[in-house]
């Protein structure tokens, strides 16, 4: 499972990074985006799916 | 800023027959012109095209120097229909080269899309641009050549970003020119969804050669990994600005000089403004994709700026960083954040009243806010702050212990980049 930020729709809530700290980096400005290739490990999937239904701005998404 | 015609000069290719560049006194080419250099003339099939540019070795023109052979297979292979796009948007403010391959030669230009159309079994095309001068010339192109194929031309309003892959997919399916976040990308899903070829002008301009001269004509300049000739557009804020047609692996340094004399460079702008700022060692760099990207700066589309003995590195920076802050699209929050208070730390460096906390600030951000746009435009701004604050840390602080005279003497013009060539 691989997930991605759309940087063209966060608006830096940040819930993603409180629901998922392993799978989001929010920068100083509190926008999202995922280290590396957004690849998520087995044990995460269900935080990254919860993220993905939880971010109001529906930035999170599944790419792979 | 260079604004008067007479500042542009067209530098062909010496010793050569006509390649990309026309003789200095044509001025437009018309198709009875066109069709004698051998122009429309061979009707490879998709497979020879694309044989052709495998062996070329031929490489976008537009920026990213993507092997245009990949690019071809992939929405070749994809399900159609399939469309192909000529991107005439010349975003970069530096650089002509597709402008004039528009306005000048725009059967070069047409020929090579519809090669590209054949390559990929596209059925229709599109050529995407934003002046109304090449969008006119086009038109006359079309209408004397009579396409058996529906060629359309869009017109946007110019901008950095427009001309972005995912920005000319939106624009053409009528939203702004802004680009989206990838996946897809236009190969996969493009205008209306279909795999769509989007190729730089010159790119199509270069298979259009490759088609009517072969391929050995074309390898006879630049390198293995960088082959061919490309369209440098070299410039200096107040003027001349060259367009020339250089081989991959030539010297900088030579092609200034042979194009300008022995002049004073204190800096250079590689890439136009993406590339980052470099001292005058830049000069000993041969003009490749590879080693301009091994030096930290990039190649990107072929405009250079030069700066002189009166242009301070950090003016350069503060103009570009308050152009992207202009440019932006608007929609990525690190973006409109980061090009803000980048702009406001370089403007501060610039006018002496930056702090200790200002070029802190420019340090993080541009190394923390990489790849975190949907385009490229954030990872210039980041190239264009970390290029001052990590190659030339003594200038900076320069500028912290006392204001610099000739970054008070540079002036932009309002609203306006003054590295821009208007032409």
């Amino acid at each position: 499972m691989k997930i991605q930020v759309d940087s063209t729709k966060c608006q830096g809530y940040g819930l993603c990074e409180q629901i998922a700290s392993a799978l989001f980096v929010l920068d100083e400005f509190g926008y999202a985006a995922t280290p590396g290739d957004g690849t998520v490990p087995p044990e995460q999937i269900e935080a990254a799916e919860r993220a993905i239904a939880e971010c109001p701005a529906t930035a999170v998404r599944r790419v792979a | 800023m260079i604004t008067e015609t007479a500042a542009v000069r067209i530098r062909p290719l010496t010793g050569a027959p006509t390649r990309l560049l026309l003789p200095k006194e044509q001025y437009w080419e018309d198709l009875a012109d066109y069709l004698p250099r051998g122009g429309y003339a061979r009707t490879p099939d998709a497979e020879q095209i694309r044989e052709l540019v495998r062996v070329a070795n031929l490489r976008g023109r537009g920026g990213a120097g993507f092997p245009t052979a990949v690019k071809l297979a992939s929405v070749a292979e994809a399900a159609g229909p399939r469309c192909v796009v000529a991107n005439g948007e010349e975003g970069e403010p530096a650089s002509i080269k597709d402008r004039y391959l528009l306005r000048r030669r725009p059967h070069l230009v047409l020929d090579g899309l519809l090669l590209a159309a054949r390559a990929v079994n596209a059925d229709h095309a599109y050529v995407y641009v934003s002046d109304d001068a090449s969008a006119a010339s086009m038109r006359v192109a079309i209408a004397q050549r009579r396409p058996s194929i529906p060629v359309r031309i869009v017109t946007v309003p110019a901008g950095y970003v427009a001309g972005e892959a995912s920005a000319v997919v939106r624009a053409i399916d009528g939203g702004p020119a802004k680009p989206t976040a990838k996946p897809p990308h236009p190969y996969q899903q493009g205008v209306g969804g279909m795999p769509t070829l989007i190729q730089n002008v010159e790119t199509l301009a270069h298979l259009a050669l490759l088609v009517s001269h072969g391929a050995a004509a074309h390898l006879e300049h630049g390198t293995t990994e960088c082959t061919g000739t490309f369209l440098l557009t070299l410039s200096r804020p107040g003027g001349p600005a060259i367009l020339a047609e250089v081989p991959y692996g030539a010297r900088l340094g030579d092609v200034v000089t042979e194009h300008l004399g022995p002049i004073e460079v204190s800096g250079v702008l590689m890439g136009g403004f993406a590339g980052g700022i470099f001292g005058p060692e830049a000069l000993d760099l041969p003009l490749t994709h590879e080693d301009v990207r091994n030096a930290g700066g990039m190649l990107g589309c072929g405009a250079v700026i030069l700066l002189g003995p009166e242009d301070c590195q950090v003016s350069a920076a503060a103009d570009i960083a308050a152009y992207f802050d202009r440019e932006n699209a608007g929609q990525c929050g690190a973006c409109i954040k980061g090009t803000d208070a980048m702009a406001r730390d370089l403007a501060a460096l610039a006018s002496g009243t930056a702090g200790p906390d200002d070029v802190a600030r420019l340090e993080r951000l541009s190394a923390n806010l990489l790849r975190r746009g949907s385009c490229g435009l954030l990872d210039a701004a980041c190239a264009t702050a970390a290029s001052l604050v990590r190659t030339n840390r003594p200038l900076v602080d320069a500028h912290l212990a006392a204001p610099c005279r000739r970054c008070a003497d540079a002036s932009s013009p309002p609203g306006e980049t003054r590295f821009r060539i208007n032409w």
